[in-house]
């Protein structure tokens, strides 16, 4: 079976052999640190990085833009993906500047919101919450149009309103399609602060790492991708925390969550 | 009220009037799916409907339930006209339809939520009706942890708790096996024996239909329209052994003919 410690050490034990290849072939071939640094040099970066609370600045900058992007741009979504699910009117009028929207890759947009919003935090929010905005909205409105006929059936055969076919059904039916858009959305927030901190900032992970670029540091620069996967991995999970908590009844998840009642007992 | 004394007793009212009832879909040339239905249902009166699929049975019972709205003719509920959804009707469908974010107290509850009768004064009948139906200790179980039959068993709760004027059931055990179908049998002919609603049952099975009627209605297709009526006089309660008799068979015989007669298999 896939798991267990056994499986677990051995995977550790891969990584290891990974970095000791990677260390070897580096001093062996004497390839220049600033091609490709050695593993040790990454981390003793990274740890002076730590040490000197440099990172931790850094990172605080790039968590605060890109959770506020996801807030803004995912609450904006959200309203917007209802309208639109709920209303064709507004579908039909909206629509076409959506897709027009969507189409376009958003991060190009970067320059243009640093030249409106400037060189501080709003432009790294603003482009974020662009760029976490569509998977949200397309999810929601998707979301929100899956309820069963049996069950619009059901409740329209017991004299409910639109608004109550709203909240007691397609509101917590379309939650897996949200939550589905929500852990997109937080990658993509991410993505999106850090493109706007290589177009213009003056802190931030990816100004750190644009400015370790000018000046040839490259184990600095792989100390700082390091940290940011661990800052994507972080992100995730949250969501999908947050996620098996609300959607305990969704069966494209039941098996993992019946499997840790399991483990937990 | 035991059944002989309702037998006896004259039909106090037609809970259901149906008039001319026809309904046709798209413009006034598109598919006749029912032409000219005349029918009543009286009060507690078990009616089974039987026909082949197509023959517009469950376009009827759209529109008692107030889902669809008739072309011509009119059906009414205790002498108004059924104009849309009302809160006196109780649907059971093909499939359960549960929430799976509810509970199955929760889901038994869901009309009580949505006419905002008050939790707290439902929550004992919601407890009885589950005890009724041998669900006890399942109330804060969810849809996924519960078998079919046992899912069919919350969906008829949940169509009883707001104590409407008639239950509508949709081929209700239509996707169950064999013995849990009959199981429920029995068991839909127990509660309703023990709380007198008047049910309109759509199956397409003449073997549960005339096990479960007082009148077995056929319908035959294209357009739907009603075929002949038959009056099934068993003794309640019935038990399965019931359906080895003669007499049950005669019935199930009769009605098979007249859904031949009528084109319905074809």
């Amino acid at each position: 079976m896939i798991g267990g410690p056994k499986n677990f050490v051995l995977r550790l034990l891969l990584i290891a052999v990974f970095l000791a290849v990677w260390e070897a072939v580096v001093r062996l071939f004497e390839i220049p640190l600033f091609i490709l640094p050695t593993p040790s040099s990454v981390f003793t970066a990274l740890y002076r990085g730590i040490a000197s609370s440099l990172y931790v600045d850094h990172v605080w900058i790039t968590l605060t833009e890109t959770l506020l992007g996801f807030v803004l741009g995912t609450s904006l979504a959200f309203v917007f993906g209802t309208v639109i699910a709920l209303s064709r009117p507004v579908e039909y009028f909206l629509y076409p500047f959506v897709v027009m929207f969507q189409s376009m890759p958003k991060v190009a947009l970067a320059p243009l919101i640093i030249v409106w919003f400037g060189l501080g935090l709003t432009s790294k929010v603003v482009n974020a919450a662009l760029v976490a905005f569509f998977p949200l909205m397309v999810n929601t409105i998707v979301g929100l149009r899956s309820a069963e006929e049996d069950k619009v059936n059901l409740m329209k055969s017991l004299a409910a309103s639109r608004t109550q076919i709203f909240w007691m059904l397609q509101l917590p039916n379309a939650m897996p399609y949200i939550f589905a858009g929500l852990e997109i959305a937080m990658i993509f927030a991410l993505i999106g602060a850090i493109v706007a901190e290589f177009v213009g900032a003056q802190a931030g992970l990816g100004m750190l790492i644009q400015s370790m670029n000018f000046t040839m540091d490259v184990a600095g620069q792989f100390s700082v991708l390091l940290l940011l996967s661990l800052l994507g991995l972080l992100l995730n999970g949250i969501v999908t925390g947050v996620r098996r908590r609300v959607l305990f009844w969704d069966a494209s998840q039941k098996f993992d969550a019946e499997s840790a009642k399991k483990e937990a007992v | 009220m035991d059944a002989t004394a309702r037998e006896t007793a004259p039909i106090a009212r037609d809970v259901i009037a149906i008039r001319n009832l026809s309904k046709t879909y798209g413009r006034a040339d598109g598919v006749v799916a029912l032409s000219d239905i005349d029918c009543t249902v009286a009060d507690g009166e078990f009616l089974s409907i039987v026909g082949p699929s197509g023959c517009g049975k469950s376009t009827l019972l759209k529109i008692l339930a107030g889902l669809l709205s008739p072309t011509g003719g009119e059906a009414l509920l205790n002498g108004t006209p059924i104009e849309g959804p009302r809160k006196d009707i109780g649907v059971v469908f093909q499939s359960a339809v549960l929430f799976p974010w509810r509970s199955v107290l929760g889901n038994v509850l869901l009309p009580v939520d949505v006419q905002q009768l008050g939790r707290e004064k439902m929550n004992q009948r919601a407890l009885d009706l589950l005890a009724l139906v041998g669900l006890t200790g399942f109330e804060h179980r969810y849809p996924w942890e519960l078998s079919g039959g046992m899912q069919q068993r919350v969906a008829l709760v949940r169509a009883l708790i707001h104590d409407p004027a008639i239950l509508l059931m949709d081929e209700p055990f239509g996707a169950l096996d064999a013995m849990t179908r009959e199981a429920m049998n029995v068991e839909l002919q127990r509660i309703w024996m023990e709380r007198r609603k008047t049910v309109v049952f759509i199956t397409h099975s003449t073997s549960e239909a005339v096990f479960l009627a007082d009148r077995v209605m056929v319908m035959t297709p294209r357009p739907g329209k009603i075929g002949d009526m038959f009056e099934v006089d068993l003794p309640r309660p019935r038990t399965l052994d019931i359906m080895t008799t003669e007499k049950f068979g005669v019935y199930v015989r009769r009605i098979r003919n007249a859904l031949n007669a009528g084109g319905g298999l074809e």
